[in-house]
């Protein structure tokens, strides 16, 4: 198996990648880079085209311009190469609340192929680092929110991705548990070099040190780390500069 | 289609592994689901114990392959009622793929590195084989109601069941892969379901049909329905019918590959399909 954590190697690059839906340019020319041990946010209202990002990157339907590269992999040529390197969780719940959380699970690490001894293996140490070990058997049902959340980060982590996708994974849930996902996933990446790309909509989920990408109508208005952003700008916090930078955007871009 | 991997990125055993996943998830939901079960099984009781009870006397089928002497009514319709099952299972199966898709979990199973094809032919074979448990329940009931084939065909009718189990599912793949949301789902039965049970073979012989409209006798004919329920028929005494083997095959073929187009990502409807909110 060719090494897929190489520093050097981005996790994640997208070029130029434009898609539409029928007349609407939901993504328009977008480009940016994930190298891995990367907290990247992807910061954009509803229907900044954050989903769409996502759609296309984990393949639920193939870009239409432009190029996508996991680990170096173009997607659409390589795409179990590239998917094999992908955790995500999505906005939607996607546990079948009437099974189990280990039946979750290993559902899950069947579909990655992993045999079934390696897969509880490691649903308990994924468990076990979530603080929800002892409810394996339990349910997804008996679950709270913020629960069922972390099932499923650990449920994306099992069969070991280098880059991790999560779009507004943090929606409807109380402030503690958002913070307690924050922080796992924080860790996980300087703990495991992963990549992880945020995306979310709440300005104050970016924290100085982040990466901050602002999608708007499309399209990439700011890139980079946020104090840099803040200084370049002259803005005071994330918020303003993101005021600022989405009121000027052209609104010809995206219509629809 | 989708892109080959590397070789000895995915071995045999991953697909396996995968499959197995799969059919145990459909297992598990339709252990939880018994209200499901129970509808399943309901339908063609009611239908053979009341229905076929009424029409015993106004229709008698002569003698005609595969049966060696004459047979009640009850008799004639079982195969007719075990093609009904595998219908609406196929059907049921199409459903929850949309259901799936509106909740997302479509979502986690594309996103498995195994070939979106071979994704969609596990959740087929696992629809099938609920269809077949589904299936041996009705049979047994059917066998203390006095309906008794021989005990080989039994056996026989299994890969018949299998067959025709994978043309209907494939039909309802190809039916979600059209759909966009569940409340199309109400037309689909009223203008798949029902027409494809009642101009067939199920409830009665064609030559009857045939007596009665040329025309209708045509329709029938070409209704893949028939041939699986001729299929089974025969199946369930131990013999082939090669034109309804031919064409529940062929019809299979190409109902899957329909919907494995439906499905991927670059052509079909999921890319057309208007764009997520976020």
């Amino acid at each position: 198996m060719p090494a897929g954590g190489d520093a050097s190697e981005p996790a994640l690059q997208v070029e130029a990648l434009s898609h539409r839906f029928g007349r609407r340019l939901a993504l328009d020319s977008v480009s940016l880079t994930l190298r891995p041990g990367q907290f990247t946010v992807l910061l954009g209202q509803n229907g900044a085209g954050k989903t769409t990002l996502f759609s296309l990157v984990t393949r639920l339907y193939a870009n239409q311009g432009g190029s996508i590269r996991v680990f170096g992999r173009e997607l659409r040529r390589h795409p179990s190469e590239a998917l094999s390197r992908i955790g995500a969780v999505f906005q939607q719940r996607t546990l079948d609340l009437d099974l189990s959380v280990a039946q979750n699970l290993l559902y899950h690490a069947a579909l990655h192929g992993l045999p079934k001894r390696l897969a509880r293996q490691r649903l308990g140490a994924e468990l076990a680092r979530i603080g929800l070990a002892e409810r394996a058997d339990d349910k997804a049902r008996e679950l709270s929110g913020g629960q069922l959340r972390r099932v499923e980060i650990a449920r994306a982590l099992l069969h070991r991705p280098r880059l991790l996708l999560c779009d507004e994974a943090t929606v409807g849930l109380d402030i503690d548990s958002r913070r307690a996902i924050l922080e796992h996933l924080r860790r996980l990446v300087a703990e495991e070099s992963l990549a992880l790309l945020w995306a979310t909509h709440l300005v104050d989920e970016v924290v100085p040190g982040n990466r901050v990408v602002i999608l708007h109508q499309g399209r990439v208005l700011a890139d980079g780390e946020l104090t840099a952003l803040l200084a370049e700008s002259g803005q005071a916090d994330i918020g303003a500069l993101f005021s600022a930078l989405t009121r000027g955007a052209p609104a010809a871009a995206a219509a629809g | 289609m989708t892109g080959r991997p590397a070789p000895g990125a995915l071995s045999a055993a991953h697909y396996l592994r995968c499959l197995k996943g799969i059919v145990g998830r459909e297992a598990l939901r339709f252990l939880h689901q018994r209200e499901r079960f129970v509808a399943a099984l309901v339908r063609p009781l009611v239908w053979l114990f009341i229905f076929a009870a009424g029409f015993r006397a106004v229709l008698g089928v002569s003698i005609m392959p595969p049966y060696d002497t004459y047979v009640l009514y009850e008799v004639y319709i079982v195969p007719g009622l075990v093609g009904m099952i595998q219908l609406f299972n196929g059907m049921q199966s199409s459903l929850s793929m949309v259901y799936d898709r509106e909740m997302g979990s479509m979502r986690t199973l594309l996103l498995s590195p195994l070939p979106r094809w071979y994704l969609l032919t596990c959740k087929l074979l696992a629809g099938v084989a609920v269809s077949i448990l589904q299936v041996a329940a009705f049979l047994a009931i059917a066998w203390l109601w006095d309906v008794r084939p021989p005990l080989w065909g039994y056996l026989t009718v299994l890969p018949a069941l299998l067959l025709s189990g994978l043309m209907l599912g494939a039909l309802g793949l190809l039916l979600s892969s059209f759909i966009r949301q569940l409340e199309n789902f109400a037309g689909i039965m009223n203008f798949v379901i029902f027409p494809l049970f009642f101009a067939s073979s199920a409830l009665y012989p064609l030559w009857r049909i045939r007596e009665t409209s040329p025309l209708l006798y045509h329709l029938c004919q070409l209704n893949p329905f028939t041939h699986a329920v001729e299929l089974i028929r025969f199946g369930l005494y131990g013999r082939v019918e090669p034109t309804a083997l031919a064409v529940v095959l062929g019809c299979a073929a190409l109902f899957m590959a329909l919907a494995v187009y439906g499905y991927d990502p670059a052509r079909g409807m999921t890319a057309r399909r208007g764009g997520p909110a976020g």
